[in-house]
């Protein structure tokens, strides 16, 4: 299994991962996992459960810190760098969280202006009004702005923790499981918004899930991990004549085949 | 077989201490950082005064009623004990100065972890386990600022003002059994308390109470910080730091009474 890149020249690339690995314990769960992501593209990584995604995407945003390799954010290094580089490299993220990890104890409104707020400094008054404009962009009424995020539904909640992720006009969007938890209609819905708020902010899309309908909608390229390393990478195009057992196995979600899975 | 058995207990006593040097290590890294934030800037204003609130106001009727009848109880056991000794006219001073000195400050620390300690614990907890820290952390916020420093500032600043507020009631307790229970005159009862009473007692308590107020934050925000997935470990996070907090919280008032009597 060779690792395959969407595009191996860095200048163009937004995101260079290099040989990243991490472990907890004895568990190695990224194992030299290299991957790049070409600069206002959208790329989806897909995989199983348990296969490294969510700790790729924690490594990249410095929520975990990797054991070895290199993490390039815009041809700059970011792993081992210090707080006030990292705070740098925040500003320039936005994440939209599987759970929607909504701060309870605020309104919509406050949730989808916290960036501005605290992590720009705006005042309060500009900040409301961007967040009911968002609010509102991702198909929501201004009314929800005054509510707490435990009143509104799954679905609800996912589209305030878009509004949220892209509020402040993030350069790199990461997505993390977008649509797990949702009915099929309201994931489409989430798809369109997602592809919608990128090419509005011409902003790099960097998605992990195993919805493959998702992934075929909100993706420029793919990759696949697989036991903590990207073993294929392509075109959204390209993944349906990929080559790849792992990938054919995974898209069309057969129990028989390279993967396997212990059930006891 | 023997030997292997013997060696096999000292692996493990070994293991464990090692993991507590850890876990100690890891909470002074913790302390250090929390006191760290709580004077540097960015401040997060409304978030600190939410919190003297949460913990403030709303432990004062808890600690209150704690001090009020601790002062009652007080005064009744003092004159069952005292008559023996006709020395009924100690009563005054003896409830002035457990209340002053050790029953406020200990009992409202006590409580205090009991209503605040767990609520932070849950509550840093749960936004651990929501990923909402992680949140935090992707919004250019930095965590220690937002959610620990106001806590801890907040502790260490309302748990003095409680006790004081105690002190008072306590006394108060102590006087109203002492007047309508027990036959004393309400003045002669006042005299010998102020008489008795000096600044030292009440300053002493003061500072026990910002120590335990420090103490409750600090081990509610750890746990919680520290929380493991899940219900479980929300639970657990709550837990541990009730108890941690409320040894801790003894072992300091006795430290801290060796320092400011002996």
């Amino acid at each position: 299994m060779n690792d395959v890149h969407a595009n191996t020249n860095t200048q163009d690339n937004k995101l260079v991962l290099s040989k990243v690995s991490k472990s907890f314990g004895s568990n190695r769960v990224l194992n030299n996992l290299s991957l790049n992501v070409p600069a206002g593209k959208s790329m989806v990584v897909i995989g199983g459960s348990g296969t490294g995604k969510s700790v790729m995407l924690k490594c990249i945003l410095g929520l975990l810190e990797a054991d070895s390799g290199s993490i390039l954010i815009d041809g700059q290094e970011s792993a081992g760098c210090n707080i006030k580089t990292r705070g740098e490299f925040m500003k320039k993220f936005g994440m939209l969280f599987q759970g929607g990890a909504l701060f309870d104890s605020l309104r919509i409104w406050e949730n989808v202006a916290f960036g501005l707020i605290h992590g720009q400094g705006m005042n309060k008054k500009q900040a409301r009004e961007i967040a009911i404009e968002k609010i509102c962009a991702v198909g929501l009424s201004p009314d929800v702005a005054e509510f707490f995020p435990a009143e509104l539904s799954g679905g609800m909640q996912k589209r305030v923790g878009l509004a949220r992720a892209v509020a402040t006009s993030p350069e790199i969007i990461f997505f993390d499981e977008p649509t797990t938890g949702l009915d099929p209609i309201m994931a489409d819905v989430i798809n369109d918004l997602i592809v919608d708020q990128v090419q509005d902010l011409g902003a790099t899309a960097l998605s992990i899930t195993h919805d493959m309908a998702s992934a075929r909608k909100i993706a420029d390229y793919i990759a696949m991990i697989f036991e903590g390393r990207i073993i294929w990478s392509g075109s959204v195009g390209d993944l349906d004549h990929s080559g790849s057992e792992h990938v054919e196995q995974f898209i069309h979600g057969r129990a028989d085949g390279p993967i396997t899975r212990r059930v006891a | 077989m023997i030997v292997e058995t013997v060696l096999d207990s000292f692996n493990k006593i070994g293991a464990n201490f090692l993991d507590f040097l850890a876990v100690v290590g890891k909470l002074a890294r913790f302390v250090a950082r929390s006191v760290k934030h709580c004077f540097t800037p960015p401040f997060y204003p409304f978030q600190l005064l939410r919190q003297l609130t949460d913990i403030g106001y709303y432990s004062l009727p808890v600690v209150g009623m704690t001090a009020l009848f601790t002062g009652m109880v007080l005064a009744l056991q003092s004159y069952t004990g005292f008559t023996r000794f006709n020395a009924e006219s100690a009563i005054a001073g003896v409830v002035a100065l457990s209340i002053t000195r050790e029953l406020s400050p200990v009992l409202a620390g006590l409580m205090v972890a009991g209503r605040v300690g767990a609520a932070i614990a849950a509550e840093i907890g749960t936004m651990r386990v929501t990923e909402q820290i992680d949140a935090l952390r992707t919004l250019s916020v930095n965590p220690f600022k937002y959610l620990i420093a106001p806590r801890v500032l907040a502790a260490t600043i309302m748990l003095p003002a409680l006790v004081l507020i105690g002190d008072i009631i306590g006394v108060y307790g102590g006087y109203v059994v002492s007047i309508h229970s027990l036959g004393f005159s309400a003045g002669s009862y006042l005299t010998q308390t102020w008489d008795i009473i000096t600044r030292m007692d009440v300053v002493s308590g003061l500072w026990k109470a910002a120590v335990f107020g420090f103490i409750v934050s600090i081990m509610g925000c750890y746990h919680g910080f520290n929380s493991a997935r899940g219900a479980q470990g929300v639970g657990a996070a709550t837990t541990n730091a009730v108890v941690s907090s409320s040894i801790l919280i003894l072992i300091f008032n006795y430290l801290l009474t060796q320092i400011f009597f002996s």
